[in-house]
């Protein structure tokens, strides 16, 4: 089954029978894109596993002072595996691959590595990239597939950014989670039947969606606003942060994570920029421009759909976000999340998200730049900025996590009532 | 009346408040962990002064943190707290510095609010201050006074314990004075807070100190008041701060002090931690398992009974001596374990002379040392060979086990383990400086508890629910004991989970294996960790085997150095007698202890001399042999020592005079270390004078250090802001240090990347450089690439126009062509001087290390002066880039996409057949890419069946731990 690489392909005759298993990342957007790998004939599960057998299985399998998220991920597919709900012989994995600077981009061998030391070394890894990095006879990204998967990622923005901005104050606790369901299952159903990616349909569907939320009766109180930014898997999944959100919700905030469409873009925008740089024949951007110029329509599609409410804050528009930056820092700076995570905190601090978690793993390398290395420029341009970094990693205690994050709240909360005291006074 | 609770990690403190603020009352003591029995106890001692009364109450702190949710009281955060009593008792404060148990926290109030605490990687607080204290044997207390009679400053790392403690025990073996380190560690705790939480804003002011540590130390508060010049006050409660802070938060209806403290007692009752299977089902199990380990035995003789050869052998650990006399036959005589609560002369000297008076009828044939103190010992004693501590503990474990192929020996303060294959030391594995805190981790644990060692062992093997506490540097540790006890962790729990979990850190982090069959079939286990039956059980468990402990556990480094001294006898035919001092001369043996700077280079190495009557003298703290062998080495070293030949060359980059331009500064760092010929040249030829900074020293780092925002970041870039202050402070108003995503492309690779930090280092200083501003600097750090050199000019225009109008493209072709000569031609003479490197190792007979890493490893202060140490063994030295030329490009098993990791694949697979070269890589902490590298570097060779050698490096390195890597690498290899 080895290809002349000595790795083991993912065959057209696997397609049948194989499970393929995705690791978590941002729960909303994954199950739009399971469904959407289900809806193309592959047999898709999306991993929940978690717990601490997880971080076991990836301190056992992955050199330690990798990063927190490859170790995770990477365990929990070994745990999956472990579990003996998946048939080894019958059981693929996919993990997304992108090919930066950044050591992510090293996931798929560790995994690989991983797999051979836990006695799984017949497992196919199918890599998940837009670039042809490798290739796989049974698994082909096409069309429609993709633009499925993209669908599904901006409505999954949309329906994180509107649940957020609702559940802290809806009246009938668990209605905007029970929606954020429906809306999945709606979306899904459409894409089963070929429905729901085209231009037109999105338009339809992302309207609908912001009706939707707008209908669920809310209470406002002022609560205190924290934006979460970082590195993107510990940025979205509950597993990685140690349930953040969760943690926020509980001290009674409301919440705000930019999309991921906007990390989409970046990396698309970053190709352009490369070339002003390092130089490179005109046309190899071609492509991304294109691309660009598409996901641009899209995102004023989710704008528009928002702004439609005037009581939702609709997402802040790419270039806006990526003009703050202007100054603080190159946007040259492109690995990991880059400039990007610079801007988002800019722009979350400027509008109305001045609290802010940055999350990232222990001895991340790109967050020593852009991350914990800007804050201090940020801070110069937005005095009232209160923003906390956390590391995370495998032993790192909630403890300290939770203090430093309740140290913050204690400053927002001051910040708080000072504003309010001023309004009403 | 208002109550406030500060549940710190180490103590806990309350205060009662009445109406109109005046303090009550106020208590301060240690919890030792027993936090909600402790509160309750505290509360019902304030009952009499609450009477019928209702007052209102507020916790904080980080251990009051979950006690708070789940018994219902108010929380606030503490520095909040502090912040709230300083702006009551204090206004007008500018900054706080507050050190705790276990955080360390600056609150700055004038300005912008800001309050900074310490993240999950910070050493430098009260608990470390303890831990310290007890490594020297002392009090806190005692700390003080004898930090005031301190002459001489060491560099200690705060940064973790760890990392301090393998500082301060070398000093210690080496005699060092005890007033001296307790200085240098205070000095190394401001320096940790500073560098950790400063992250570029000045402290300035009204500074007040608060919390235990700086309550108590009168001399860490000076040395606060040294480093930043100013004159900070330790106010009036300054313990009761964040207590006085809640007591001030609290508020409402009043609470119900009683009932509060019926529900403290019966938190502990809801346990949920995570936990592990018990390690005993039962005392029959425990009892099997103790017959089974009790067959392991060494015979013991009376010294009476026997006539014979004797033969002693001695260890001198980190943190015990040990020493043992044995028969011919290898039966133990006479044997010793203790404590060294510093200097291991004396211990020595004690047991020696009650061997040699209660046997007079015995002299000692032959003698061997090994060990941390195995110089001093054998300088001091006259002891006839010292030997390396790997070789000496596997020559033990073949007593018990011929057909030995693993051996793990857990020490105070290491991890040893060993491959054995065919009869050779094969593979090594020596736990990295962030690992360590192994056994003598424990010790301290149990104390902070209040138990010895003994008894804290013995708890844990009935612990029910063992606590998981994962597998990493167990400094983190702390904090997870302490949520666990939150959660209602038992003392048994607890004392069984850290047996565990130094286990699991053992295998998985120092080992990193997946199975007993990876280890081996035989393995001895041994060090003094493993008599503690909880150990050996939970590594038993952890591999699914059985393994054997001889009964000499604690004593296998000694035992074996005497097996070793009897061999050495056997080897040499004739032997003479022992050169060993005679009971006579060991009972007037004078020890003197001086520190002087040595002068000799531009290392200036702080040496510790001990003085023995007979004029036997023993060094330490040097790297290279001139203080010792007290001569200039004459033979041109970089023949043999191509980082030598590289720091000769970058020094002859320097400033020309008179140039048009004025000056254009670059800072020596990352890496600029390889392309400083490129910039040097392009800008000469424009007419510039190009200033570069020095090679780093302590000075410089520390000059710059206050401006790091990041403390995880590796060694090699937190030097940067040194270089750049030190350009700054030059008076250069320009200077230049460009952000390159891309690496020179040597086709190596799939790509040619730099690592993220390498790439985006100069962001970081001009963001968080203030002083860049202050002095008008105009800091040049845009964004360039090499390989496209059209690309480059069209970017250096753009760059350099708006600066300078009149700088046409000609010029900048003309430099650039001459840049890029430049650096080809630096390239290609550090290669020759390489390829001479080897030739001449080679008429010489000498062997070759491939002393491998990044081109900013040549820098001194990075490297420590490794480079010395190997050049001392006799082997010479070439670096990764010289070889990996050689090497065609190949298909790897990981991403291949950084240049300088490239190399270091390539190195790694040129030498594969070499048998006179061996490889060791500098890895520098915190180096998130070397956690890809090194593993598949380590893939390469061995699949060759070479061995892998790595030496993590940080801000602080202990050469006597490297020393015994290369030691025991030269052992292996037979050089």
């Amino acid at each position: 089954m080895e290809n002349k690489h000595g790795r083991v392909e993912f065959t057209k005759a696997m397609k049948k029978d194989y499970t393929i298993l995705i690791p978590n990342m941002a729960p909303i957007h994954f199950n739009l894109i399971k469904n959407v790998f289900t809806n193309h004939g592959y047999r898709a599960v999306l991993l929940e596993n978690n717990g601490p057998q997880v971080v076991q299985e990836g301190l056992k399998y992955v050199h330690n002072d990798m990063c927190y998220p490859a170790l995770l991920v990477i365990g929990q597919m070994i745990d999956a595996l472990n579990s003996g709900l998946y048939d080894p012989d019958k059981t693929a994995l996919v993990i997304s691959q992108t090919g930066g600077g950044c050591r992510a981009s090293n996931y798929i061998f560790l995994l690989r590595k991983a797999l051979q030391r836990a006695g799984y070394e017949q497992i196919p890894v199918i890599s998940l990239n837009l670039k042809g990095l490798e290739r796989n006879p049974g698994f082909k990204l096409t069309v429609p597939m993709l633009l499925q998967a993209f669908a599904g990622l901006i409505y999954g923005d949309l329906l994180m950014l509107l649940k957020n901005q609702v559940r802290p104050y809806e009246v009938d606790a668990g209605s905007a989670d029970a929606l954020v369901e429906r809306w999945i299952e709606t979306l899904s159903a459409q894409f089963k039947r070929g429905r729901g990616w085209s231009f037109p349909a999105m338009r339809r569907n992302l309207a609908a969606i912001v009706e939707s939320f707008a209908r669920i009766e809310i209470k406002h109180v002022p609560k205190v606003k924290v934006g979460i930014v970082g590195e993107i898997y510990m940025k979205y999944a509950s597993l990685g942060n140690n349930n953040l959100e969760q943690l926020l919700a509980d001290e009674d905030c409301e919440v705000m994570l930019p999309g991921i469409l906007g990390f989409i873009m970046y990396g698309c925008d970053n190709s352009e920029t490369d070339r002003a740089i390092y130089g490179g024949r005109f046309w190899t951007t071609i492509g991304t421009k294109l691309v660009m110029k598409l996901l641009k329509k899209v995102e004023g599609m989710s704008i528009d759909a928002v702004k439609r409410f005037p009581q939702f804050l609709p997402p802040a528009p790419y270039t806006q976000t990526k003009a703050l930056d202007d100054g603080v820092i190159g946007y040259g700076c492109k690995m990991g999340e880059g400039w990007l995570l610079t801007a988002e905190m800019l722009e979350l601090a400027e509008n109305g998200y001045a609290n802010i978690v940055c999350t990232q793993p222990f001895g991340c390398l790109p967050n020593h730049i852009c991350g914990k290395g800007m804050i201090r420029k940020i801070k110069e341009k937005v005095p009232h900025a209160n923003i906390v970094p956390i590391d995370y990693d495998p032993s790192a205690t909630h403890v300290n996590q939770e203090n430093r994050i309740k140290l913050m709240l204690a400053v927002a909360r001051e910040e708080l009532q000072k504003v309010q005291a001023e309004s009403s006074g | 009346m208002k109550i406030g609770l500060d549940v710190g990690s180490t103590t806990l403190k309350c205060v009662v408040l009445s109406d109109s603020g005046e303090l009550l009352h106020a208590s301060y003591e240690r919890h030792y962990s027993q936090i909600p029995t402790k509160t309750a106890e505290v509360l019902r001692n304030i009952l009499p002064l609450v009477g019928g009364m209702s007052p209102n109450l507020a916790i904080s702190g980080s251990a009051g943190m979950g006690m708070s949710q789940a018994c219902d009281i108010p929380f606030v955060q503490e520095v909040y707290a502090t912040r709230l009593a300083a702006n009551i008792y204090i206004p007008g404060t500018d900054v706080i510095i507050e050190l705790g148990g276990e955080d360390a926290k600056i609150l700055f109030l004038d300005g912008g609010l800001e309050v900074r605490m310490n993240g999950s990687c910070a050493g430098g607080t009260g608990a470390f201050i303890d831990q310290m204290a007890t490594l020297l044997g002392v009090t806190q207390e005692d700390m003080d006074h004898l930090a005031a009679q301190a002459t001489e400053m060491y560099t200690i790392a705060s940064r973790c314990g760890v990392f301090a403690k393998s500082d301060i025990q070398p000093l210690i073996n080496q005699g060092a004075k005890r007033e001296d380190i307790a200085a240098s560690i205070f000095s190394a705790v401001v320096n940790q807070t500073i560098a950790g939480l400063a992250q570029g804003r000045p402290i300035k002011g009204r500074v007040a100190y608060l919390g235990g540590p700086l309550t108590f130390m009168s001399q860490l508060r000076k040395q606060f008041d040294a480093t930043l010049h100013v004159q900070g006050v330790c106010p009036e409660n300054s313990l009761f701060y964040v207590a006085l802070g809640a007591a001030n938060y609290a508020q409402g209806n009043g609470a119900d002090i009683p009932g509060l403290i019926d529900r403290l007692e019966n938190y502990h009752k809801h346990a949920s931690f995570l936990s592990i299977d018990p390690l005993f089902s039962g005392e029959t199990e425990y009892q099997e398992f103790v017959r089974r380990h009790a067959q392991a035995t060494v015979p013991c003789v009376s010294p009476k009974e026997y006539r014979g050869p004797v033969f002693l052998g001695i260890d001198a650990g980190s943190t015990t001596v040990k020493a043992t006399c044995v028969t011919e036959n290898g039966e133990i005589l006479y044997q010793r374990y203790q404590g060294n609560t510093g200097n291991p002369v004396p211990i020595i000297r004690e047991y020696l002379q009650t061997f040699m008076i209660e046997n007079p009828h015995l002299p000692i044939t032959a003698a061997a040392v090994t060990g941390y103190g195995e110089e001093i010992v054998k300088n001091a004693f006259r002891v006839d060979f010292g030997v390396v501590e790997t070789i000496a503990h596997f020559t033990a474990a073949k007593r018990f086990m011929p057909e030995v192929d693993f051996i793990i020996d857990i020490g105070g303060q290491d991890i040893k383990c060993f491959k054995i294959h065919n009869g050779t030391i094969d593979n090594i594995f020596l736990n990295e400086a962030c690992s360590s805190g192994c056994g003598s981790f424990l010790q301290t644990f149990a104390n902070t508890l209040g138990y010895s060692i003994e008894d804290f062992a013995r708890l844990g093997i009935y612990g029910k629910h063992p606590v998981d506490l994962g597998s990493r540097c167990t400094v983190f540790m702390n904090s997870s004991v302490k949520q666990a006890q939150k959660d209602g962790a038992t003392i048994e729990d607890i004392s069984a989970g850290l047996s565990i979990s130094v286990v699991k850190n053992a295998l998985y982090k120092v080992i990193r294996a997946t199975s007993a069959e990876e280890l081996g079939r035989h393995v001895v286990v041994q060090g003094g960790t493993f008599l503690n039956d909880v150990v050996l059980r939970a590594f038993e468990n952890e591999l699914g085997t059985h393994v054997v402990r001889p009964s000499v556990a604690g004593l296998m480094g000694a035992y074996g150095a005497a097996l070793h001294a009897m061999k050495q006898v056997q080897k040499q035919g004739t032997w003479n007698g022992s050169s060993l001092l005679s009971l006579e001369e060991i009972s007037k043996l004078k020890h003197e202890v001086r520190s002087v700077r040595c002068n000799r280079c531009s290392n200036h190495c702080q040496l510790t001399i001990n003085t023995f009557d007979g004029g036997r003298r023993f060094i330490s703290g040097n790297r290279c042999e001139k203080p010792v062998t007290n001569a200039k080495l004459d033979e041109d070293v970089t023949l043999r020592n191509i980082y030598a030949w590289k720091q000769a060359r970058l020094k002859s980059y320097g400033p020309v005079p008179g140039a048009p331009r004025g000056e254009i500064g670059i800072p020596l760092c990352l890496n600029m270390y390889e392309l400083l010929p490129f910039w040097h040249s392009f800008f000469t030829s424009l007419g510039f004078s190009v200033v570069v900074s020095p090679f780093s020293n302590r000075k410089l780092y520390l000059d710059g250090q206050a401006t790091i925002p990041s403390d995880t970041v590796c060694f090699p870039a937190k030097l940067a802001h040194g270089h750049v202050q030190y350009l700054v402070d030059q008076g250069v108003k320009r200077i230049f240090y460009p952000c390159m995503s891309y690496n020179v492309d040597e086709h190596h690779g799939d790509n040619h990347f730099n690592c993220p930090v390498v790439a985006y280092y100069p962001e970081v200083i001009g963001a968080n450089m203030g002083e860049l501003q202050e002095s008008s600097v105009d800091f040049i750090k845009e964004y360039v690439g090499l390989n496209r050199r059209r690309t480059f000019e069209r970017r250096m225009s753009e760059i350099l126009a708006p600066r300078f109008r009149d700088i046409t493209e000609t010029e900048i072709r003309s430099a650039s062509k001459q840049a890029y000569e430049a650096l080809r031609s630096y390239m290609t003479d550090m290669r020759d001087a390489g390829q001479r490197i080897i030739a001449h190792a080679r008429e010489t007979g000498k062997p070759i290390i491939v002393l491998s890493g990044r081109p900013y490893h040549v820098d001194p202060e990075v490297n420590h002066g490794i480079d010395q140490l190997i050049l001392s063994f006799g082997a010479s030295i070439v670096s990764e880039d010289v070889i990996s030329v050689f090497s065609r490009k190949d298909k790897r098993n990981v991403l291949n996409q950084w240049t300088y990791h490239a190399r270091l694949y390539d190195a790694a697979k040129r030498i594969r057949n070499e048998n006179d070269m061996q490889l060791v890589q500098l890895v520098s902490f915190g180096c998130g890419l070397d956690a890809v590298t090194t593993d598949e570097v380590r893939e390469i060779l061995e699949d060759a069946g070479k061995i892998y050698t790595q030496i993590k490096i940080d801000e602080i390195t202990n050469l006597g731990a490297v020393k015994i890597r290369l030691r025991s690498l030269f052992a292996a290899v037979g050089w």
